[in-house]
């Protein structure tokens, strides 16, 4: 299993709160029995409607494995479909204000951190990638940091568990859950509705 | 940290241990599935080589892609299709109970589990769908996941989970006439916002939920998560009970006794510690409309667009997109705003009491000129016992079109989508840019009486002129 320590890259930045997974994957694109070439999808509408100009498709931008955004990324369904297009485009980890819950349980599923910061903190990263995108970033999960060279740029965090999964690369859980499984069965014998018919 | 609630309880009895990351192993009472999130998911099984060790435990249905008019299969459209054939597929490869059309047990999957009974107190319900919230209208602790968890519950029974932390939501007193429980939950996502329930679970308790039948607790319940909560949930009583009692999969005889036991065992002890503690009065609570494009951009139906200064600084930006994609203007009154298509179905409102309701108001009256209306019941049975009752007819001769059961306009993975920007007045849960279908259409949401009102006159309007 893969340990999630540190990824570097380029950042790139995504403004505004809320951003749905109806607008990172529209459903149309869920017509599919795989995942493969979601990540062409990402954000399609948006795109479309900004004419070249949304991030993901501004050229100094591409190549880019930072994704950072602001308040309650990832709200609305449950769909992986929505990091998964993240992830295929390139991204491999997001640092932001605030996720939504199930998108960010996702994220850990597929080995992708995502960290936190402080509104202003975040903005003023945006700010500051936006100025100079091709500036050098790493998100460290061991010191909960996003460094350029040996600067210092931000601090964030990140649930214990979720991080200490991501170092000891535990994040994929299903084979930890299968071993369980004596355990599983005993805890199944005492719910009483198990046994109804 | 919570103490001696519901959550509590369950999540306890759940437990199967503590993994090297921390996080709990919980065991998963009911597994729901459906076309759009298991394929994956089984794939990985695949992958892995791994099997279902619980197959009894899970219940497949197709909901997202079912035309509802033509539901010929072939379907007319390859990839729903191929969808559809792949669940089959995975369902009798890994001896998974399928409803599938045609079954007179299909239906969206929110919808039929509590009306075959399967959905029942104390349990821990999981699906790959975010609305599974839904179920915690009796007791359950019921949360979506996504398609990477499909595959650890199918493949163990089991999520890694942390715990979320409980804030009992309490609204007292009655109703005012035209107010609905998707009111009350659209207030509540109003007053508390669209990230207000991130980490916890919501407990909806008080005199107003009390009184409140179990197809309202599933409407106010299924919202949860357009308040950030994944998961919301009304303790088990009288009422509880009444419902499951003679369905399907409800435990009979002996059993019965027993299980009504145990239900009232879990229900959240008198003395119970929450995280958190707001309180509503249910007399404040006026039909509520969204005017913009989060579930959090809510008014009452006499109210007009925010002002931006009216608002708090840090929903301004969003306001901002909002007035713009919605092509609304802030101080304009939103009774008046011309809608183009009007939908009554969805989990949240796609129930025969919803139906019911809506004909209540559509009975003798016709749909505005040049309005597209439909009403699509949750679920085939949902659709029989409406047909029964001669609801169908009731809308058919008011204007609206009626149909088979599934997500419908809902998400729009199907035939029923907005064109161009038009605008619908919808009984669903969520109105984010592009989710009926067009990336430039808009949506209102409300309960399904208020989209009566929108269908018959062509714009928004109160239905309490008509009580
Ligand atoms: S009706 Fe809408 S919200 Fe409910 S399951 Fe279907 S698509 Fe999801």
């Amino acid at each position: 299993m893969t340990q999630v320590k540190q990824i570097s890259g380029r950042g790139i930045p995504l403004t505004g709160d809320d951003i749905d997974t109806d607008r990172i994957i529209p459903a149309r694109f869920l017509r599919c029995v795989t995942f493969d070439g979601l990540g062409d999808h990402a954000f399609e509408d948006d795109r479309r409607q900004m004419k070249g100009e949304h991030p993901f498709d501004v050229e100094a931008y591409q190549g880019a494995s930072l994704l950072v955004v602001n308040a309650n990324f990832g709200c609305g369904s449950s769909r992986e479909h929505a990091p998964q297009a993240i992830q295929r485009w390139g991204i491999q980890g997001l640092i932001g204000e605030s996720f939504a819950e199930i998108f960010f349980g996702n994220c850990v599923a597929m080995g992708v951190p995502c960290v936190t910061a402080a509104p202003d903190d975040v903005k003023a990263l945006q700010t500051v990638i936006a100025a100079s995108p091709k500036l050098p970033l790493t998100l460290d999960l061991d010191r909960m940091e996003v460094q350029s060279g040996d600067k210092l740029v931000l601090t964030v965090s990140m649930p214990e568990g979720a991080r200490q999964s991501f170092l000891d690369g535990l994040w994929d859980s299903c084979g930890q859950l299968v071993t369980q499984i004596d355990a599983v069965r005993q805890t199944a014998t005492q719910l009483p509705y198990l046994t109804w018919s | 940290m919570s103490k001696g609630t519901l959550f509590d309880k369950v999540w306890q009895t759940h437990r199967v241990g503590t993994l090297p990351s921390g996080q709990t192993q919980l065991f998963i009472g009911l597994h729901l599935i459906h076309e759009v999130t298991s394929p994956q998911a089984f794939a990985m099984l695949r992958e892995r080589d791994l099997t279902v060790p619980f197959p009894e435990r899970t219940l497949a249905t197709v909901d997202h892609i079912v035309p509802t008019e033509n539901q010929a299969r072939p379907f007319s459209d390859v990839l729903a299709e191929e969808m559809i054939q792949a669940l089959e597929d995975n369902c009798k490869q890994y001896g998974i109970r399928f409803n599938n059309v045609g079954s007179g047990r299909q239906g969206i999957v929110h919808v039929i589990a509590p009306e075959q009974g399967l959905t029942q107190p104390g349990m821990t319900i999981a699906c790959g769908d975010s609305h599974t919230s839904t179920h915690g209208a009796f007791g359950a602790i019921s949360f979506g996941i996504g398609t990477s968890q499909v595959r650890d519950v199918l493949a163990s029974q089991t999520l890694a989970m942390n715990k979320l932390k409980v804030r009992r939501i309490e609204v007292n007193g009655q109703l005012r006439p035209g107010v609905y429980a998707k009111d009350v939950i659209l207030h509540i996502i109003r007053k508390l916002g669209v990230k207000g329930g991130v980490g916890y679970a919501y407990e909806y308790a008080g005199t107003t939920f009390e009184q409140m039948t179990m197809e309202e607790r599933m409407t106010v319940c299924n919202m949860s998560i357009e308040g950030g909560a994944r998961c919301g949930y009304v303790n088990p009583d009288q009422t509880t009970y009444d419902y499951i009692q003679g369905r399907e999969f409800a435990p009979k005889g002996e059993e019965w006794q027993q299980a009504v036991r145990w239900w009232n065992e879990i229900r959240s002890d008198a003395d119970a510690e929450y995280d958190d503690v707001v309180v509503f009065d249910a007399q404040e609570i006026p039909p509520t409309i969204t005017w913009g494009i989060t579930p959090g951009q809510g008014i009452g139906v006499d109210e007009s667009v925010p002002m931006p200064e009216s608002l708090p600084q840090s929903d301004r930006a969003i306001a901002q997109e909002a007035y713009q994609y919605m092509q609304l203007s802030p101080g304009q009154p939103i009774q008046g705003t011309k809608v183009d298509v009007c939908f009554i179905g969805s989990c949240t409102n796609g129930r025969l009491s919803d139906l019911r309701e809506a004909a209540k108001f559509a009975q003798g009256r016709k749909v505005a000129e040049g309005i597209k209306a439909f009403v699509v019941p949750g679920s085939e049975e949902v659709k029989r016992q409406a047909e029964a009752e001669g609801l169908d007819k009731v809308f058919i001769e008011a204007g609206f079109e009626w149909r088979n059961a599934g997500c419908s306009m809902c998400l729009a993975m199907n035939p029923d989508k907005l064109q161009g920007d038009q605008i619908s007045a919808s009984s669903s849960n969520r109105n984010f840019k592009g989710r009926q279908g067009s990336s430039s259409g808009r949506t209102l949401l409300m309960s399904p009486a208020m989209v009566v009102a929108a269908a018959i006159h062509g714009t928004v309007a109160d239905v309490r002129d008509w009580i």
